[in-house]
């Protein structure tokens, strides 16, 4: 079986040489051989999973050793993997949900006549995220996680002719290359620390570690896990990334990739339970993240950018949930696999939208499209009604388990963390409530565009709808599946660890709780965009309206300090290094030039002055002998 | 060279008297080597100086150095450098005028210092112990065997090796002064036969011959006041640049006569209505 | 006497010699220099060799004249033909290694 795993990651990794060096002969049947290889690797994936179900829960972790990657006496790099249940998690979501969304894109890229290459660099992401989730070391976990940068890079700038794209995937990189600087420095301190990589002997050696070295890590680990999911403050690309094709947001900017991070965090669960300082920065990031992308989300007309918004701040309660300790690992990646259905299907809907919109992406300019694309409605009103939370569906059960973990961290702190995580909850439900009601209720708003075309809004083809239907199911009924019974629980407290704290309030107070400010966010949406006309162009607004359309200022934040504060601090360098270093640089070069101007005139090129000077060193060695026996 | 077999810490008299003689005249013949203006006057200086020394080297026991002094240095060396002086002649070089700017001072300083150093220094050390040659040059039966005891066991590969030196020096020699022919020689028989083939079998009259001038551009005048072309070089003949003098004696034979004329009071008119 | 006199003289007499290298500028007159510091080596050579009672110093003495012919040969024929190209024996005339 260990043999198999290898396999998971070859068949992309295949698809993606192949379609990428295949050239034009491959363009007829690039998107099939794509997402032939990407349902291969599920299917491994899936006979990977049974044989594992069959097992006792202490030995279903699966090792292979594919070969010495760099083995240098002190330093051994193996490119090795390691299949427990959290990887198996990952990679049936990884593989599940990259393969109904290559079936989507057969339907959503037709008219692209560079689909070849789009498939190319989803089987590249596949593979990619695949080296990341069954890295058996932190090394190798960095190559892929620096592939799904390049993926993720390739994929937004995938439509590089328009500007706003190439632009937007160069922020990406720039901003998750801080991210990856942190994940180097990190892997640099283990080494330093531990003496190896591998996730084993780093995670047991946690124990007899310092905790300022092991805080560091985290810390750093933390930097990593900020620039790969979005978080506070390296959150700015995640926005512009909707520039990309639709089933990229779906798969990597709200499904897969962005959830590395989270990934990251509970795989070096060890580490943190070891450094509480940054377990505590951990949980203040996920805090913040949660309320800043809901509020950003609240704001957009964009739907993607709303969808963004939200996923940012869906992200924030894992990664909060994540920072709670074995409180919360369970229940992160819990909500994260829900996530990767609900949020997944609600991207591919809002794809579907627009591929009936003529690529229309402004809400206000929807309204009433229930009548026009029903399966689109449904199943994007169950993802919707997954994720606000709604009694029995899967956000309800993943979400409510953060929230009562948040209570149970326990102290202050639990009061702050669950509080916070309820409003987020609340508003939640707001923003979700308005996408829909912009998008599926009311008037149509739709109007002509310049050239006069009106859009006619119609129902996507089959290879859309049916991932679309697919996702609604895990929609709906994954959470249920998971949380009946703690099956999920039981499926990965051999790897996380679990405890369940010790919760201020009851688990139903909680529940009632969520209940309540779920139906005060519908209620105020409604209330908003439901029961009067929507107005085409959108009103200016309150202060912090305005400020959360531009993103909560996070770009002008980040101009302000970094390009401003780098452009001085390069520009005072320029002037240092023009005065001082060149000063002096110049300075002795001028002085010997100086100086060898007026010691080239000894250089006379007379023999018999030359000779006087060989006399003159005679006559001085002779002194020096003479001196010497004399003293 | 008395007393040599029991030479002590001091040398005879004679030897003695001889030093302060010789060594003067060496040190006189020295500083002209030094001094002289002329190359030549240099060079026997010099070769002076080496005779005073191939003395001292036989007052000092060295019989075979003194004479193969006399017989290679002053003979052969010297020699050799009084005909390069010949070859190359007399220069601007030979002008003792300095023209480097503090090169005499300079010498003179370092020269001094050097002096005063070096005498310094074999004041210093510790020459008592005094050997003499006397059993060194009795042991093989004579200086000479001696040193060939030695040339040829000892120092044979420094022997060998010098003798190398000599030939590449040879070699170098002739490499350095042999110019390259550019074509063959011509022997007797062409120089012969191409002096027949010209126009003019008997040699060139020679210029001026019967001028007043006596200048290789002035063509020598036939028994007739004609100039002749041959008498001036092929050279002058092409660019032109034949001085005809043979109006110029009349013209200046006119002007005598007229300034005699003027002197004398003789009138000139009865001149100009004859002409 | 004491022999060390020869010594004496055979430095004054390299002394001269070195000076007349500095000052002449006729490059024939340079080599004529050159020889007589190199008969005041073999001086002191000779001089150093009754001293220690060995024959050595004759025997480098020797040495020194061979060097010093084959020296002398191959000097002027450097003279000859460097005359023979620049019209000049003035070492500084042959000066253009200079910047």
């Amino acid at each position: 079986m260990e043999n198999l795993i290898a396999l998971l990651v070859a068949a992309p990794l295949l698809g993606a040489a192949v379609l990428l060096c295949g050239g034009r002969r491959l363009d007829r049947a690039g998107h099939w051989i794509g997402t032939l290889l990407a349902a291969a690797s599920f299917v491994v994936g899936v006979v990977l999973f049974l044989d594992m179900l069959g097992k006792g829960a202490e030995d279903r972790a699966l090792h292979q050793k594919l070969f010495s990657w760099i083995p240098v006496e002190g330093f051994q790099a193996d490119v090795a993997f390691q299949l427990d249940q959290l990887s198996m998690t990952f990679v049936l979501l990884i593989t599940g949900v990259g393969t109904l969304i290559h079936i989507y894109s057969i339907g959503y890229m037709e008219h692209d006549e560079r689909r070849r290459r789009f498939f190319g660099y989803l089987n590249l992401f596949l593979a990619a995220m695949l080296i990341l989730v069954i890295a058996d070391n932190y090394l190798l976990l960095y190559v892929g996680w620096e592939g799904v940068g390049l993926a993720s890079y390739l994929l937004i700038g995938f439509w590089q002719h328009k500007p706003s794209a190439a632009t937007a995937a160069k922020k990406a990189f720039l901003v998750n290359r801080v991210g990856d600087m942190g994940l180097s420095i990190a892997i640099m301190l283990m080494f330093t620390t531990f003496g190896t990589f591998a996730f084993g002997p780093v995670l047991e050696a946690t124990g007899e570690t310092g905790e300022g070295k092991l805080t560091a890590i985290g810390l750093m680990l933390l930097l990593a896990a900020c620039g790969k999911s979005a978080q506070v403050p390296l959150q700015s690309w995640l926005g512009d990334a909707m520039e990309g094709p639709t089933p990229v947001s779906a798969l990597i900017h709200a499904a897969t990739m962005v959830t590395a991070g989270v990934y990251l965090i509970v795989r070096s669960g060890a580490i943190f339970n070891a450094a509480p300082d940054a377990q505590l920065v951990v949980v203040v990031v996920g805090a913040v993240t949660l309320l800043f992308g809901a509020i950003v989300g609240c704001a957009k007309d964009d739907i993607k950018k709303a969808l963004a918004g939200s996923t940012m701040s869906q992200i924030g309660y894992m990664i909060l949930a994540a920072g709670l300790g074995p409180i919360g690992y369970v229940f992160a990646i819990m909500h994260l696999v829900t996530h990767g259905f609900f949020k997944a299907g609600l991207f591919l809907g809002a794809g579907s939208v627009m591929h009936g919109m003529n690529d229309e992406v402004d809400m206000r300019k929807f309204g009433g499209l229930r009548k026009y694309m029903p399966v689109t409605f449904i199943t994007f009103g169950l993802g919707y009604l997954a994720i606000i939370g709604f009694p029995g569906l899967s956000g309800f059960f993943s979400k409510d388990k953060i929230i009562e973990a948040a209570f149970a961290k326990g102290g202050t702190e639990g009061w702050i963390l669950g509080s916070v995580a309820l409003l987020g909850a609340a508003i939640t439900a707001f923003y979700m409530t308005r996408v829909m009601l912009l998008t599926f209720f009311g008037e149509k708003r739709w109007q002509p565009d310049a050239e006069g075309h009106e859009p006619h809004p119609h129902e996507s083809p089959k290879s859309m709808t049916i991932p679309m239907i697919v996702l609604a199911f895990g929609s709906v009924f994954a959470g249920g599946f998971f949380s009946i019974g703690d099956r999920f629980l039981n499926w990965l407290e051999p790897v996380t660890g679990h405890s369940h704290g010790h919760a201020p309030v009851s688990a139903t107070t909680v529940t009632a709780a969520t209940m309540v400010v779920l139906v005060i966010g519908v209620a105020i949406a409604w209330a908003m965009y439901g029961r009067k006309p929507v107005p085409v162009v959108a009103p200016r607004g309150s202060l912090l309206t305005r400020a959360a359309r531009r993103d909560l200022l996070q770009d002008d934040f980040n101009h302000v300090v970094l390009v401003r504060g780098g452009e001085h601090l390069t520009r005072s360098l320029v002037y240092v290094d023009h005065t001082l270093v060149d000063g002096v640089v110049n300075g002795t070069a001028a002085s010997m030039g100086g100086l060898s101007g007026r010691l080239r005139k000894l250089q006379n090129g007379y023999a018999r002055s030359y000779a006087v000077s060989m006399f003159g060193g005679t006559a001085v060695l002779i002194a020096a002998t003479l001196l010497m026996r004399a003293v | 060279m008395t007393g040599l077999a029991a030479a002590a810490s001091q040398t005879s008299t004679g030897e003695a008297v001889q030093f302060w003689l010789l060594g003067i005249v060496a040190v006189i013949g020295a500083l002209s080597t030094v001094l002289m203006k002329k190359a030549v006057h240099s060079a026997l200086s010099l070769a002076g100086t080496m005779i005073v020394l191939a003395v001292f080297y036989l007052a000092n026991g060295a019989y075979f150095l003194g004479i193969v002094q006399i017989v290679v240095y002053t003979g052969a060396i010297m020699m050799l450098f009084l005909f390069v002086v010949m070859l190359v002649g007399v220069t601007a070089a030979d002008s003792l005028k300095e023209t480097l700017k503090g090169q005499r001072w300079l010498a003179a300083g370092c020269g001094l210092g050097f002096g005063v150093l070096l005498i310094a220094g074999i004041g210093n050390a510790s020459l008592n112990s005094f050997n003499g040659l006397g059993t060194a040059n009795t042991e093989h039966g004579g200086n000479v065997e001696g040193l060939a005891s030695l040339i040829f066991t000892k120092y044979v590969f420094a022997f060998e090796i010098t003798g190398a030196l000599l030939i590449t020096a040879t070699v170098g020699a002739m490499v350095l002064t042999h110019r390259e022919r550019t074509e063959r020689a011509k022997n007797q028989r062409e120089m012969s036969e191409e002096r027949v083939r010209g126009k003019q079998l008997p040699p060139l009259p020679a210029p001026g011959v019967y001028a007043r001038h006596n200048a290789v551009d002035i063509p020598g005048l036939l028994p007739d006041g004609t100039p002749s072309e041959l008498t001036v070089m092929q050279t002058l003949r092409n660019r032109g640049q034949i001085r005809d003098v043979s109006n110029e004696s009349l013209d200046q034979l006119k002007a005598l006569e007229q300034r005699s004329g003027e002197r004398l009071g003789r009138d000139n008119e009865e001149e100009e209505v004859a002409k | 006497m004491n022999p060390v006199n020869y010594l004496y003289l055979a430095a004054l007499l390299f002394t001269i010699g070195a000076a007349g290298v500095l000052i002449r500028r006729n490059a024939i007159v340079v080599f004529m220099c050159v020889e007589l510091m190199l008969n005041a080596c073999n001086l002191a050579f000779v001089t150093f060799s009754r001293m220690h009672g060995n024959l050595d110093g004759q025997i480098i003495a020797f040495f020194t004249m061979v060097v010093a012919a084959a020296e002398v040969v191959v000097g002027l024929a450097i003279i000859v033909s460097v005359f023979r190209s620049r019209h000049s024996a003035s070492v500084d005339d042959a000066s253009l290694m200079k910047l």
